[in-house]
């Protein structure tokens, strides 16, 4: 077993308002960033897992995306995975 | 002093030097005081116990000598000042128990997590007694909301009271906010909790039986807001934002649970006291508890469950990490207490126990490092006596009027100006973010005079208001002291709900400048008097001292809480119109009473003046007659008459409910009325012991007649119009008419518009 | 015989004592059961109150989803059992996969607590067989994460199978999808509300208007029964 450290990023689906990037986008607007095109508001999370492998690691990380930490009617995530030597 | 050898340095512990005397906010008088008390020099931990325990916040050096001389007994009080709580007698062998506290200082530093930890610690308080917690009122100051920091520090708190307040569950029924350019940089938050509770189930914080267990209960101890009794007793300074650790972070998910588990421990016989660990953390509740129970208690700091690892005594015994209490336990109960905690997924854990040698001890395992005699810890704290003058600037701004020659716009157009003043427009945009509903009982939400809520099962209900104007404490502090209670009886009445008693909540600059506690003192005496006309006492509250920033002390700031009895909730009298066709009455008498007013400052930008006079006679007769005609039915509204005056007051009866979908026109006759004043005065003057009430046609004469037996001045002043219609008032010389769906859009759009909704 | 109903307790339920008394107040049998409980214990009728459960942590009712009563409630629900989730409660059934789509944060981003106006949809569930289609209701809502959002496929399926049980209104409070304020499954027992019918029973609190709520899960199996139900002007014993 090896130490990881699983990064989750868990942002609203790009079909669905966003308010929160919204009034970001409105925010940086009116404070002098007229180059700001879109502002999108999401979650990150840090996870710190002991896994067998990086592969072993990041198909749990799924499986706790798909079960709880994202909600697939509303967001979508992406997953980094770090640690566990030279790619162990 | 018992035997043993005395406490012992905990290793890391630095020395104890003048310097650190002085960091801890303690003058070196103090310090004599304390090596007297010990027959020694303290520990770092002990000197930060006298820091916590002798601080303006927990010790009320300055004020108790004032906070005496208070009304605080009557045959309706259960409870008086010195517990977690007042508790008041309701019928049917139900209480209320309610108190208002400040959180100032931490919301003008970090406005979300400190307004918000300010209502957790509100609720704790009142639940602490045995009560649920079944109403949250707040008042709140800020600078104009012209300035971007003032609308961020508005829109933080207004979020940190909301999130917390609806995640645990109690609804929001009242409160108020007011703008002004003194509180710009120093914001006021002043949370107030009422709960209901059966008087045969009210406990006291009170350690007794020796052998008895101490538990913390709920979160784990963190290094956060250390020292945060202290920080609440010294003036903000720019440094001030730079002490961010100290501000606590809230969890109303935990105190959801703690508030269950409370409830439950209490109602289960297992456990003898409990207290919040609130400001100055495991330090006071566990001093205070041993205090009042006359005992001595023991504990081990190194049982306390902590979030991080190598946390000092000093930290464990300062720490106001949130959602934490201290229960006293039956020592045979202690596998039921834990059941229950762990019911609510909260931890109990044993911490210690209580003595019979009255002294406030503290280990670390085997290491004695804490050994003060209890009672003196508490009960002995400096008391000062300091020097109250008014100052000269002020006597001058009494006196004083605005340039005579500024002239005043139309009457409509001061109208106008004035609903658009965030001081006086509605507060929808603030209450909206508050769940008003949650627990099924409101039965006037938000928006009104008082809210009230009904008692399940019972007939009656309760009504609840806080008020103050800083305005008139400003400029006649004793004016001001009485007149915040008296509008707080007059909110509450106007329910039809006698007013029982209050809570308040003090807030002014630093004590040790004579201008500030005059002020104190002044307003004190005001609301002393007040009281005691009115039959409300005293029950207890919060002094919030040295409220100042680098621009100087905040206006002088009173609020009173207010609980009253409503015998028959199913009669509660909104404050809005509520057919066309209805009478218009204007109780009390308008006189030339604009110091201080909101005309004057909303449209002149003078504040000055003789502030209105509060005559408590006619305050009493007034409450009364709103309580007996509530009583009889015979009123269909009826709405207090003050900031703003009668137009504000008149056009707030028109314009109706924060939905409502079809406001009432108006058309008053004033032409006949108060003949020696001037228009702006007649409309404009904020005398006190007014109301305009609305009723059927046929029951005009019996209002009319009842105010003459109680002595009440009475002016049948129009009538109700039709719905959507127009709000006309009739002067002498000219007259106000507007669509009442314009003087809507003014009234509930202003907040809103100038938050950027 | 009244219908005996479970309303669930979650740590950090708030409503549920509400809840307990406006189902009572129509009739009902109504008792609380524990989140770790497994058994409803012979529930006719299950409701998720409103609060916020867990603290509303990760995602509104995404915790709760997972307690151990919600296998039961389940069950129940697939066994054709009535389940009414209210406000938080919604949000649950919506993350538990027994309500298509989900709740996010308000389009004004501001917790919002005030009355709205309803139009009830669908009178052939358990909880509106007492209304007639197009009735209007005041209730008071109170919640931050109360947008309705489905893609475009479930929402043009929810129209199409008239699952849409209540509608805003004029304002729409919070920016749902089609003013969508409450939903049922595909098998009509299982319904979503995000207005607070237990907050508005009685005149004493504002109106009646969510005592129909109430009475019509009292008034018998309506899925089955609705028409019969109607036919004799939404009255039945056990009032």
């Amino acid at each position: 077993m090896a130490p990881f450290r699983i990064e989750v990023r868990v942002m609203p689906r790009a079909a669905l308002l966003d308010p929160q990037g919204q009034a970001v986008e409105h925010a940086l607007h009116a404070l002098g960033f007229p180059e700001v095109r879109q502002a999108r508001v999401g979650k990150h999370l840090v996870l710190e897992v002991e896994a067998p492998t990086r592969e072993d690691a990041a198909a749990r990380a799924r499986a706790m995306c798909d079960r709880l930490l994202a909600n697939p009617v509303t967001e979508d995530y992406l997953l980094a995975v770090d640690g566990g030597g030279k790619g162990a | 002093m018992t035997g043993g050898p005395p406490p012992t340095p905990f290793p890391g512990d630095p020395p104890i030097t003048l310097a650190l005397v002085r960091e801890h906010n303690l003058t070196s008088d103090e310090y004599r005081r304390i090596e007297a008390l010990l027959g020694r020099a303290p520990t770092f931990a002990e000197l930060g116990i006298f820091s916590a325990l002798w601080s303006e916040h927990c010790s009320y050096k300055h004020s108790k000598s004032v906070l005496k001389t208070l009304p605080v007994t009557g045959p309706q009080v259960v409870q008086g000042p010195g517990e977690n709580a007042g508790v008041l007698r309701l019928p049917h062998g139900w209480a209320v128990a309610f108190k208002i506290e400040s959180h100032n200082h931490p919301s003008a530093v970090e406005p979300y997590q400190g307004a918000a930890t300010g209502a957790g610690g509100i609720l704790r308080d009142v639940f602490t007694m045995g009560a649920r917690p079944v109403a949250l009122l707040n008042s709140l100051r800020f600078g104009s909301l012209d300035d971007a920091r003032n609308r961020y520090l508005f829109g933080g708190v207004v979020r940190g009271i909301g999130d917390y307040g609806n995640c645990v569950g109690i609804p929001t029924l009242g409160g108020e906010v007011d703008f002004g350019a003194g509180y710009a940089g120093n914001p006021l938050v002043n949370a107030m909790c009422v709960g209901l509770l059966k008087e045969r189930d009210l406990i006291r914080a009170r350690a007794h039986g020796v052998g008895n267990v101490l538990l913390c209960v709920g979160s784990r101890t963190g290094r956060d807001g250390i020292h945060g009794a202290s920080f609440a007793s010294e003036e903000l300074t720019r440094e001030s934002e730079q002490r961010r650790p100290q501000v606590q972070v809230g969890d109303p998910f935990t105190e959801k649970l703690l508030l269950e588990a409370s409830l439950e421990l209490i109602a289960s016989g297992h456990i003898v006291a409990i207290q919040d660990m609130g400001a100055a953390g495991l330090t006071s509740s566990s001093a205070e508890m041993a205090a009042r129970g006359g005992v001595g208690v023991e504990i081990d700091l190194a049982l306390v469950p902590t979030r991080e690892p190598g946390m000092t005594p000093y930290e464990i015994l300062l720490s106001e990490s949130q959602e934490r209490m201290l229960v006293v336990a039956k020592p045979d109960r202690l596998a039921e207490v834990r059941a229950i905690a762990a019911k609510w997924e909260l931890d109990a854990t044993p911490v210690g126990r209580v003595t019979d040698d009255g002294m406030y001890r503290c280990r670390w395992k085997d290491q004695v490092v804490v050994e003060i005699p209890g009672r003196p810890l508490v009960e002995d704290s400096p008391v000062c006596h300091p020097e109250a003058r008014e100052d000269e600037a002020i006597a001058r701004l009494r006196s004083s009027r605005p340039t005579p020659h500024t002239p005043l716009p139309t009457p409509e157009e001061c109208l106008l100006r004035l609903l658009d003043s965030p001081s006086i427009a509605s507060k929808r945009w603030v209450f909206e973010q508050y769940d008003s509903t949650v627990q099924a009982s409101t039965v006037i939400a938000p928006g009104g005079d008082a809210g009230v809520l009904r008692v399940r099962g019972e007939a009656f209900g309760v009504a609840v208001s806080t008020d103050g104007n800083a305005r008139y404490v400003l400029l006649d502090p004793y004016e001001g002291g009485k007149a915040a209670v008296a509008e707080a009886a007059r909110n509450v009445a106007c329910t039809g709900a006698r007013p029982l008693g209050i809570t308040n909540c003090l807030n002014f600059g630093n004590p040790e400048r004579p201008a500030v506690f005059q002020q104190f003192k002044e307003a004190c005496r005001g609301i002393a008097d007040a009281c005691r006309a009115l039959g409300t006492p005293v029950t207890g509250g919060n002094v919030s001292f040295y409220n100042e920033s680098p621009t100087g002390a905040v206006p002088p700031t009173p609020v009173i809480g207010m609980v009253g009895l409503l015998p028959r909730v199913d009669h509660a009298v909104p404050s809005f119109a509520r057919a066309a066709g209805d009478a218009v009455l204007v109780l009390g008498s308008t006189r030339a009473e604009l110091g201080g007013s909101a005309l004057w400052e909303a449209v002149l930008g003078f504040t000055g003046g003789e502030p209105p006079r509060v005559d408590l006679e006619a305050e009493r007769r007034l409450v009364d007659l709103l309580v007996t005609a509530a009583e009889r039915g015979l009123l269909r509204s009826a709405h207090d008459c003050s900031h703003g005056g009668l137009a504000v007051a008149l056009a707030e009866v028109a314009m109706g409910g924060p939905y409502e979908e079809h406001p009432f026109g108006l058309d008053v006759d004033l032409t006949s009325y108060a003949a020696r004043l001037s228009p702006y005065e007649l409309l404009f003057s904020e005398s006190h012991g007014r109301a305009v009430v609305t009723c059927a046609q046929d029951r005009a004469a019996v209002v009319v007649a009842l105010a003459a037996e109680l002595g009440v001045p009475v002016h049948r002043a129009g009538v109700v119009g039709a719905p959507n219609g127009t709000f006309r008032v009739t002067l002498r010389d000219g007259q106000i008419a507007r669509p009442v769906a314009a003087l809507r859009r003014v009234y509930f759009e202003a907040i809103p518009r100038r938050m950027g909704d | 015989m009244s219908k005996r109903v479970a309303v669930v307790v979650f740590p950090g339920s708030n409503c549920d004592a509400d809840t307990l008394a406006a189902a009572r107040a129509a009739g009902s049998d109504a008792y609380y059961v524990w989140h770790r409980d497994t058994d409803l214990r012979q529930a006719d009728v299950v409701i998720l109150p409103g609060g916020f459960s867990y603290g509303d942590y990760l995602r509104s009712g995404a915790i709760a989803r997972f307690s151990p009563v919600m296998r039961a409630v389940e069950a129940h629900a697939l066994g054709g059992g009535p389940v009414l989730g209210i406000c938080n409660g919604f949000q649950i059934l919506c993350e538990a996969g027994l309500l298509s789509g989900g709740l996010m944060r308000n389009a004004r981003l501001k917790f919002l607590s005030r009355p709205v106006r309803v139009r009830v949809e669908a009178t052939d569930t358990p909880f509106t067989c007492l209304s007639t289609t197009g009735e209007e209701l005041v209730l008071p809502i109170a919640h931050g994460d109360g947008r309705y959002v489905a893609d475009a496929h479930t929402a043009a399926e929810l129209e199409a199978d008239a699952r849409v049980v209540w509608r805003y209104v004029g304002d729409n409070p919070n920016g749902s999808t089609n003013d969508i304020a409450g939903i049922c499954s595909v098998a009509r027992n299982v319904v979503g509300i995000m207005p607070h019918p237990e907050r508005r029973n009685e005149a004493l609190l504002g109106g009646p208007d969510g005592a129909r709520v109430f009475q019509s899960m009292e008034a018998g199996h309506a899925t089955q029964h609705a028409g019969a139900l109607r036919a004799v002007g939404g009255r039945h014993d056990g009032m």
